[in-house]
């Protein structure tokens, strides 16, 4: 026990007498989530749209006036005719071209329905199916609206038709805020990339610098070795996650409606796990570069593949069972359903259980593999 | 227990096709200063770096203070001091923290550490540097310390892998003065080394050739077998064969 | 010029030697963007619908039959009540459900609004809000039809989605993890092979050398290129072969541009290495600093349209947005350079910025 704080001193003090990593490891994580946190949405917020008005008449002025009242779209171009339009679209000027047809407002009023073109810039995929949505939302209302006011046409009908009401509700996400999802995840992110490299990165340079040699002459056991090796760094990890959480709370506001200690215990567990992987990968790699190589290609895997970003739901089948095993999906959903929702243990029993198993397996696997000799 | 500090029968490395250290077999005393000399790549770093328990024997076996190093590792870790060929003491940890921390891991308590600091800065000269990083003090000054600190827990037997590699001609002499220092305190002293002049402050000596043992026995025996006046014609002599 | 070669050589051999690490670096990225290639997407399919319809007409059937039509949404069935939904949602058999009012039929005819409600499970608000425009959309062209039925006005909307008809994330996504694997690797690659030297005491040696600084920077800088240059050419032959992405512009431009992002990425690599003494500064600075930041700065996930403001000032100094932007218009656009021209000027400033603050940084350490 006493061999292990000393080694554990050891590390402090050399993380701490390098001024240009202590900035690193508070000022990336703090930096990072105050600005990434309000990156990472869906929302559309005025969609460059060009209108091409070739009818040039009451209904269309109309039109182009809901589009823009409406606050989500900004009318980037408006025109006469289409020239110029495809290589708006090519060029990114425009999102969205709504072009009028002549004969428009004829139309409506002979027939009381009439064409209209609709183009999006697909290149960003999804977000392309939210502009569509919003503006067939605008253009449906003002539908409606046109049934009540323009002069009945030769039919003479009476009936307009209702308007549609359309009351949308998602469930389970009782903040109503992007950020409060975001916020778990990239602190997450965050931390395990910090905590992971130092781990990993600090017994790869004490192999190249040959002082690892020198401690394993020593008769420092494998156990006290590899708990020494990660104690230090679990501290820094830990600590850096309670100030993205305070950072988290003050700034982006998110509740904390569960049970905060068990958000704490519950990143203990995790960040053996994270810096366990940190180590493992140390036991085998035999420079600093080759380290970091792959410690990047597992973190990439790790948090690109753990729904943290994008959904689970569209992952192939395999990718799912991938994700079933990664231990920041779990810490994550811990997270949210904790503070977001306010889940007690019962909920967070199964994946703290996993959590566990992967801490322990993790750091069997290092303790197995690390060996004091060369090969 | 045997009476003998090391005993390597037949011990050999190999690394793919190439055999860095060959079937060696040799013993050193309790006590003795047992030098292993050769050029480099010649297979002395290798050699001791299996009886140190760093690197396993493809064959063959030794024993160290009279353990095996291969099945009893942690026993030979305990009875040993290590100074490596590069400089292995933390460069960005004063020299203080060093010794506290090597002096921690052997479990030292803090007032053995406190007196043994005291010591060992006295002696080596080094006590205004005690807050230092170890970075910035001169390299002589490194190797004493590392030295030092390979000593601090006054282990049975000390290897020393080419200590004085690049120290100017005073701090060598320093160098070979505290080993001797050292060894009639009773401690076994391994050292390597290319310099032939040290070779001749050794009790015994071994040179190796391309991973086997050429020739081994006291200064005096080695230059009488070889019918050479200095341990340089032996040396000359062994590792190319046609220049005499 | 012949030390200079020299020196290029004695780089190269340096990389080649350490076999390990060398294909690492050469098949790190192909494997990745092969892996993500499947797994990474934002567009949902597969979407488990409930409908509640307490009163089934021939409108309530209209809307049935668009969602069967859809290939996104898998109807789960038609229930006469609310109740369940609760469970369903919970156990996630449903992630999404429309509830119709019991007199739709008789209330399209009218003029008070129809009451449907849309409740999607917003467990992740991102794809809960795509899945909702996805719902919508159906939606309202639905409605648009009974109005017309019922005698009001209807617009009918022609909807094309240009470029990317299936709003396949693939096309959006291979792009990217183009730009993100390859500002890591070269990145990391040239600020952690020049922190070492320094570190070691090489990169002194190196100094002394007749050599000018800058000649030993690009003499480290040259295999990199090379190197990274083949993770392009084989990531791209994936994205073809495997996700079958369309190539519709021009493939000299194409590499020509990932040519030029490349050494964007080597500068940023040397900046990093001149501002950091340690391998370990260096590290976190290439990884902490620029994984998270690409990812989600660059558009690759996130649209840059929707973040605040701010951050989408923040995002014009990420040079992965701009090479993002490029590439999905070379290869799903097929725009060609009189369209990216600007982009292109935006990331040769970029790359020549960073290199004279590395210039800069590197004289200052030499007086």
């Amino acid at each position: 026990m006493r061999t292990i704080l000393f080694l554990m001193r050891k590390e402090f003090l050399q993380v701490f007498r390098d001024k240009a990593t202590v900035f690193q490891i508070f000022f990336i994580p703090v930096a990072q989530l105050l600005i990434l946190t309000n990156a990472a949405t869906f929302d559309i917020k005025r969609t460059a749209l060009a209108v091409v008005d070739e009818d040039r008449s009451t209904v269309s002025a109309g039109l182009v006036q809901r589009l823009e009242g409406g606050g989500r779209f900004r009318i980037a171009r408006y025109q006469p005719t289409t020239a110029g339009i495809e290589s708006a679209l090519l060029d990114r000027e425009v999102t969205a071209v709504l072009r009028i047809p002549h004969g428009f407002e004829e139309g409506l009023v002979r027939e009381r329905h009439a064409p209209v073109q609709l183009q999006f810039n697909a290149e960003e995929g999804a977000a392309a199916g939210i502009v569509q949505a919003a503006a067939l939302a605008v253009l449906g209302d003002y539908a409606r609206e046109l049934g009540v006011t323009l002069p009945r046409g030769a039919a003479g009908a009476m009936a307009v038709g209702a308007p549609l009401e359309l009351r949308t509700q998602g469930w389970f996400n009782p903040s109503r805020n992007y950020k409060h999802y975001m916020v778990p995840a990239i602190l997450v992110s965050l931390t395990t990339i910090i905590g992971l490299l130092l781990t990993a990165q600090n017994i790869a340079r004490e192999k190249e610098l040959g002082t690892l040699d020198q401690l394993n002459v020593t008769p420092i056991t494998k156990g006290q070795f590899i708990t020494a090796k990660l104690l230090p760094f679990w501290i820094l990890s830990l600590v850096i996650f309670t100030m993205g959480l305070m950072i988290g709370k003050v700034v982006f506001g998110i509740p904390t409606r569960g049970s905060v200690p068990l958000v704490f215990f519950s990143a203990g567990i995790y960040l053996v796990v994270a810096l366990g992987i940190g180590l493992w990968i140390s036991t085998f790699t035999r420079t600093q570069q080759q380290t970091m190589f792959v410690a990047l290609f597992i973190m990439l895997i790790y948090l690109l593949m753990s729904g943290l970003f994008t959904p689970v739901e569209s992952m192939p089948r395999w990718a799912q069972w991938m994700a079933e095993v990664n231990p920041v999906k779990h810490f994550v959903f811990i997270m949210r359903a904790v503070l977001v929702k306010g889940a007690g243990w019962e909920t967070v029993a199964k994946p703290l259980a996993i959590l566990a198993a992967g801490g322990v397996g993790v750091l069997a696997l290092a303790v197995r593999q690390y060996s004091k000799q060369v090969q | 227990m045997s009476a003998l500090a090391i005993d390597a029968r037949g011990l050999t490395r190999r690394f793919g096709d190439f055999t860095a250290v060959d079937a060696i077999t040799f013993h050193v005393a309790q006590g003795e200063v047992f030098g292993f000399l050769g050029a480099n790549g010649a297979g002395k770093t290798t050699a001791m770096r299996m009886l140190i328990g760093l690197l396993e024997p493809s064959s063959g076996s030794a024993t160290v203070a009279g353990y095996d190093v291969v099945r009893d590792a942690e026993a030979v870790r305990r009875n040993i001091g290590y100074m490596s060929q590069k400089f292995s003491l933390y460069d960005d940890l004063t020299v203080q923290e060093n010794i506290t921390l090597y002096g921690g891991i052997y479990g030292l308590t803090n007032a053995q550490i406190a007196e043994r600091t005291r010591k060992l800065l006295g002696r080596i000269g080094l006590e205004h540097a005690r807050k230092e990083l170890v970075r910035r003090i001169p390299l002589g000054w490194k190797q004493q310390l590392a030295f030092s600190v390979a000593l601090l827990h006054q282990p049975r037997i000390i290897f020393l892998d080419e200590p004085t590699g690049g120290v100017d001609p005073i701090t060598r002499r320093r160098f070979w003065e505290m080993i001797y220092e050292t060894a009639a305190t009773g401690t076994t002293v391994l050292v390597t080394t290319h310099y032939l002049d040290e070779a001749e402050y050794c009790d015994r000596l071994s040179i190796m050739v391309d991973g086997a043992i050429a020739a081994m026995g006291t200064p005096g025996e080695v230059k009488g077998a070889f019918g050479a006046a200095s341990l340089d014609e032996v040396f000359l002599r062994l590792t190319r064969p046609g220049a005499a | 010029m012949r030390s200079f070669i020299g020196f290029v050589r004695k780089e190269a051999f340096h990389i080649l030697r350490d076999k390990q690490t060398f294909w690492i670096m050469l098949l790190m990225p192909l494997v990745q963007v092969l892996l993500f290639g499947f797994a990474v997407r934002t567009d949902v399919y597969d979407i488990r619908l409930a409908i509640v319809d307490p009163a089934p007409g021939p409108a309530s059937r209209a809307l049935v039959e668009q969602f069967n039509a859809s290939p996104r949404f898998r109807l789960m069935g038609v229930y006469a009540s609310t109740a369940p939904l609760e469970v369903g949602f919970r156990e996630g058999t449903f992630r999404q459900a429309i509830v119709l009012p019991s007199d739709l039929d008789r209330a399209l005819v009218g003029r008070a609004p129809v009451p449907v409600e849309l409740v999607t499970d917003a467990a992740d608000p991102n794809t809960g809000s795509i899945m909702q425009a996805y719902a919508s959309a159906i939606l309202q062209r639905w409605h648009g039809e009974q109005v017309q039925r019922a005698g009001g006005v209807r617009l009918d909307v022609a909807a094309r989605m240009r470029f990317n008809p299936t709003l396949a994330s693939v096309n959006l996504f291979v792009p990217g993890l183009i730009a993100l694997v390859l500002t890591m690797v070269s990145a990391m690659m040239t600020s952690i092979s020049i922190t070492r030297e320094k570190e070691t005491g090489t990169m002194e040696m190196l100094l002394v050398s007749p050599l000018h600084p800058w000649a030993i920077v690009v003499g480290k800088v040259v295999p990199y290129v090379v190197l990274g240059f083949a993770n392009v050419l084989l990531v791209l032959g994936a994205a073809r072969e495997v996700f079958g992405m369309p190539l519709r512009g021009s493939i000299t431009l194409l590499l020509a541009e990932s040519l030029l992002y490349i050494l964007t990425a080597l500068a940023l690599g040397i900046v990093i290495s001149t501002r950091a003494d340690t391998q370990r500064t260096a590290m976190i600075a290439a990884m902490a600093g620029l994984l998270l930041p690409t990812l989600l700065l660059s558009g690759f996930i996130f649209p840059i349209d929707s973040m605040p403001a701010p951050l989408r000032v923040i995002s014009n100094i990420v040079p992965a947005r701009w090479f993002l932007i490029i590439v999905r218009g070379i290869m799903v656009k097929g725009a060609g350079i009189t369209t990216l021209w600007q982009e292109t000027v935006i990331l040769a400033v970029q790359t020549l910025v960073l290199l004279v603050v590395g210039a800069r940084r590197l004289a200052i350490r030499l007086e």
